[in-house]
């Protein structure tokens, strides 16, 4: 009884108004035209960039590898479509500060044409690290916004004892409906993406969490696992955030991952449907990485649509596909609402973790001014993580940084439930990601600081040494000399 | 254009809820109650009520011209409006104009703009202003008026509730005995002269007071309907139930108690629950967001700090009504209490340690 | 009468007092500060005179006898202020602190003539090359301090800002002045 009452304990959270309407209804489009250009960075992942394997000018097909990995944390990337390299070089990325990143540029050729590869065979026949191993030669990262390589986590399911692998159906943000609809339409190929990770990690069982806003997904996963009595499809509460891989982990299991621990420590390890699906993709079709699901929504769409894409199409082809109106856009958002990065424009690619472009309106974005704090004490409500938003954001503003990771800081997820629910629109989550970049500023900077003296005390130590040298050097000439002169008197004298 | 100007972070969108959408709803919750004050004590006191409001507002845009800030857009949130409501809602509905306007002076400059305004202060401004104008002028702060509703033949007509704001209560002679005390002050004269509740309550009607039909503050009479509008607040979820619930709930139990062991010296807990004053202090003081403490379970633990003390000051203090000094009490408890009642972070312990992995696995084998 | 007992009382209890500070004073007199090394510890070491002491232990001596502030190093930045302050005992301002825009140098391949006086005077060996060669600054190890600069003969020793990468990229602070001013 207590127990139950555990596994069911949501804390914190948003009812965040879901938009999710305008797109859930209607399938995944997939006549979007192959653009002319695709600009394919060379880091959509976390971890390493990847290396360049072909050069400008050469001829790639569909699905050819691009650049290979770099390390333990990394991942290859594709070519999404058949044509020519025309640049390797620097262009901006798809991020707030649209900073330059590396990139490929692919000038596609119309064919669309698939490089053959000869299919593995009976995927189950094989061993499980080769399912890991296909899975990281395809280049499939977590696909619900993290962008986590996912062969390291298949073999860390491995390496850990996992007793459950959970399938996160949650898609708690609003707006966003890609993994609603892949359910709906792609539940039998999710199924079998998961029991290929369940192969892969030597796993027994897992657990789709579905937030119950999403009936017919639910239903169609119900009816995809039937013949799997170790998928267990269940409905989750509608509440953000409930995609948070921890609440749900809590919810499902009733576990709570230690605070600077892994998912891995409670024993069960999270990926989202739309990797499960990349998964199957990749082990039964040979199908690399290369092109995935993006939600376009917000006011200023005028043809809100889910749209299969490759990966390095440009937003704002996206976005004349699907009728934007410029001047009605007041902020361009990739990702959900509520977590996702504001873009300074749309000249920007889609990538691996891209799961939605939204076009919001001013109406959409709350555009009241910042207020005082009055200390309501709604973000400490919402914050799933138990956290005090208003203090921390009070000690951020004095500098007080240590005071505000005293209160627990690193454990803010970024959310954005506190900023959500704040009647004084003040950028708490802002804030934070402020204070968490500067901390790590200054370590590095101590970091670097540390290493100055390093060098500094290496070189005066040279500096001594060859001095040292130096002096021996003279003083064993000047011995010499000495030696020589009195030879030399003996000499004379004895001549 | 599509161009972000600047750099925001999520979340992008928000809900509706915005300050001044919070003041406008308490001040609609409060409507009622203040409405029917005024219709019973009459126009002394809707002159008095417009000199509160109207000097909380003129005090604000001093202390913020003052401080250099655009008072208008500070103005427009609501805040003042309501802080000085609800000092009136405390004030005797006769009391003279000056009480009216040092009450608003108190709150918005002392308990308030000195603190650094909007969200800084410690003290509830309203429960500031009582008290220091109950430990000032006892004299009119203690000169109740009977109720005497607005179209009634003896009420005072309008040139009469004039003379009354602007010159004091003593210069009305056409209108005579008009004053008494409230319902506990009442009760608390009469124990100091040995009399027991029976004989002391004999002609009190708990119905009457129920409905507001006593004597008592401008705005604190009626517990029905400070209620109901407390209980629309929180179906609004402007205020959380973890407060009035504490508050109430103690002194109803603390003061069962008493009565039950000694029916003849304490109050039955309905006499408590029906002064108004409890219900305004229940529902639109002790929420204050800025004086309260964050946490559900700090609030439910200042909820019941207030109760205690007001069933205390109440029951053996001094005053007949303890509310005011419970609440500013409690204030000065809250940031100790948001020190030490903090949620707990996931996936660490209370005290802040990280969860073991271990105890987990070893839960569920058990 | 009550007047002369009172001085008296006052006079001895003072008198006492005093005596007992004095000698307190000289048998737990604490040995000279050795925080001069544990400050000069954290510092640089690259003697780069930014803070207008001739070195980082002149500078060490300035701020245990209180005479400067730790917010003296401009390459130390806000990460060292923050220690030498804790250190130290004093309370901050570090939003008074802004970090020096960090300078890198960079040598202009067209006119190094590979003289080798600036990888002799590097503090930190940030340039490495060979006499007649063109010289090239490692960025990571180099502190700004510009000592290259002054000894390069053809001026082709300059200082750049650091990029902004993605990977140094940081969000800015929230800006207050966004705030209406409603308090």
């Amino acid at each position: 009884m207590l127990k139950l009452f555990k596994k069911r304990r949501i804390r914190g959270g948003v009812h965040a108004e879901e938009h999710k309407a305008s797109t859930s209804g209607q399938p995944i489009a997939v006549d979007f035209p192959l653009p002319k250009k695709l600009y394919i960075p060379l880091q959509q992942h976390v971890g390493k960039a990847a290396e360049p394997v072909v050069r400008v000018g050469d001829r790639v097909l569909k699905g050819q590898l691009l650049a290979h990995s770099q390390g333990m944390i990394s991942a290859p990337v594709h070519a999404s479509s058949s044509g020519m390299i025309v640049d390797i070089n620097d262009y901006p990325a798809p991020h707030p500060s649209a900073l330059p990143i590396r990139t490929v540029v692919l000038e596609t050729d119309g064919e669309d044409k698939w490089l053959e590869q000869p299919l593995a065979g009976d995927p189950f026949q094989l061993d499980p690290e080769e399912i890991s191993l296909l899975v990281g030669a395809a280049g499939i990262v977590g696909l619900g916004g993290a962008a986590f390589p996912s062969a390291v986590k298949l073999n860390l399911g491995r390496k850990n004892k996992i007793h459950t692998l959970l399938i996160n159906g949650g898609e708690c943000e609003p707006y966003l409906t890609c993994d609603d609809r892949l359910m709906q339409e792609r539940a039998v190929e999710i199924i079998d993406g998961i029991r290929l990770m369940l192969h892969g990690m030597e796993t027994g069982q897992a657990i789709v969490g579905i937030e119950d806003n999403k009936p017919a997904a639910y239903q169609a996963m119900q009816d995809a696992s039937l013949p799997y009595p170790f998928i267990k499809v269940e409905q989750v509460p509608t509440r953000y955030p409930m995609g948070w891989d921890r609440q749900l982990i809590r919810y499902l299991t009733g576990n709570e991952v230690p605070a600077g621990g892994r998912s891995a420590d409670v024993g069960v390890i999270m990926h989202n449907v739309g990797t499960a699906y990349s998964v199957h993709k990749a082990i039964r079709l040979n199908q690399p990485l290369i092109n995935r699901v993006v939600t376009v929504a917000g006011g200023a769409v005028a043809l809100p649509m889910n749209i299969e894409v490759p990966i390095g199409t440009l937003i704002s082809e996206l976005f004349a596909f699907c009728g934007v109106d410029q001047d009605a856009t007041q902020r361009i958002v990739m990702g959900g609402p509520m977590m996702g990065d504001a873009l300074p424009h749309s000249n920007l690619p889609i990538v691996k973790a891209s799961s939605g472009i939204l076009a919001l309106t001013r109406k959409e974005i709350r555009s009241t001014a910042q207020q005082p704090c009055i200390r309501c004490a709604q973000c400490v409500s919402a914050c799933p993580a138990g956290l005090l938003p208003l203090d921390m954001a009070n000690r951020i503003r004095n500098n007080q940084l240590d005071a505000a990771v005293d209160i627990g800081l690193k454990d803010c997820i970024s959310c954005g439930s506190c900023s959500y629910v704040c009647p004084s629109n003040i950028p708490l989550v802002h804030y934070f990601k402020y204070a968490t970049g500067e901390l790590v500023a200054r370590q590095q900077a101590q970091h670097k600081s540390e290493q100055t003296k390093r060098l500094i005390d290496d070189r005066n130590a040279r500096i001594a040494r060859i001095k040292k040298q130096q002096e021996e050097e003279e003083e064993a000439r000047l011995a010499a000399k000495a030696e020589r002169e009195r030879l030399k008197n003996e000499q004379g004298t004895l001549a | 254009m599509i161009a972000t100007k600047k750099l925001s972070s999520g979340a992008h969108t928000g809900t509706n809820v915005t300050v001044q959408r919070i003041m406008w709803q308490v001040i609609l919750a409060i409507t009622p109650a203040t409405a029917l004050g005024l219709f019973y004590f009459g126009w002394p006191a809707v002159n008095l009520f417009i000199i509160t409001i109207l000097s909380a507002i003129l005090f604000e845009a001093f202390c913020l011209r003052l401080a250099g800030k655009v008072a208008i857009s500070a103005i427009l949130d609501g805040s003042a409006l309501l802080t000085g409501w609800l000092v009136a809602m405390t004030l005797p509905p006769w009391a003279p104009w000056w009480i009216g306007v040092a009450g608003s002076g108190v709150a918005i400059i002392l308990g308030k703009q000195v603190y650094g305004g909007l969200g800084q202060n410690l003290f509830n401004p309203a429960m500031l202003a009582r008290v220091a104008l109950l430990i000032s002028f006892p004299i009119e702060m203690t000169t109740w008026a009977n109720v005497a509703p607005i179209n009634s033949s003896h009420a005072p007509n309008f040139s009469e509730s004039w003379s009354i704001t602007f010159s004091g209560l003593d210069t009305m002679a056409p209108i005579d005995a008009i004053t008494g005390a409230t319902t506990l002050g009442f009760v608390k004269t009469e124990f100091s002269q040995k009399h027991l509740l029976p004989d002391i309550l004999a002609d009190y009607s708990l119905f009457f007071d129920f409905l507001g039909w006593t004597r008592g503050s401008l705005g604190e009479t009626s517990a029905l309907l400070l209620g109901l509008g407390g209980l629309w607040l929180i179906r609004q979820g402007v205020i959380k139930w973890h407060i009035p619930v504490s508050l109430l709930l103690t002194v109803t139990v603390l003061s069962g108690f008493f009565h039950l062991m000694d029916s003849h010296h304490y109050l039955t807990p309905l006499v408590h629950l029906n002064s108004g004053a409890l219900m305004c202090v229940a529902f639109f003081i002790a929420t204050d967001y800025v004086t309260s403490p964050n946490t559900p379970a700090g609030q439910l633990v200042f909820g019941m700090g207030c109760g205690l003390l007001i069933f205390v000051i109440r029951t053996w203090g001094a005053y007949p009504e303890g509310a005011g000094f419970a609440v500013l009490l409690m204030n000065a408890a809250t940031p100790l209490i948001d020190h030490y009642i903090k949620p707990r972070i996931y996936g660490r312990y209370r005290n802040g340690k990280p969860l073991e992995p271990k105890t987990v696995e070893q839960e569920r084998k058990s | 009468m009550f007047i002369l007992t009172a001085v008296v009382s006052l006079t001895t209890l003072g008198l006492i007092l005093g005596l007992m500070l004095g000698i307190a004073a000289k048998y737990l007199k604490v040995e000279s500060n050795p925080i001069v090394d544990e400050l000069e510890a954290l510092m640089p070491g690259s003697q780069c005179g930014q803070c207008g002491y001739p070195g980082c232990r002149p500078a060490a001596e300035a701020l245990a006898a209180g005479e400067a502030s730790p917010t003296l190093c401009p390459p130390g930045g806000s990460s060292l202020a923050e220690q030498l302050a804790k250190l130290l005992g004093v309370e901050i301002d570090l939003s008074d602190v802004k970090d020096p825009e960090l300078l890198v140098a960079r040598v202009s391949e067209d006119t190094c003539t590979g003289c080798t006086r600036c990888f002799k005077v590097c503090p930190t060996d940030a340039i490495v090359g060979a006499p007649k060669q063109i010289h090239a600054v490692v960025a990571d190890a180099c502190i700004g301090c510009k000592k290259c600069v002054a000894v390069c003969p053809t001026e082709c020793l300059q200082m750049h800002p650091v990029e902004v990468t993605l990977r140094n990229w940081r969000w800015p602070k929230p800006s207050v002045s966004e705030e209406v001013a409603t308090c």
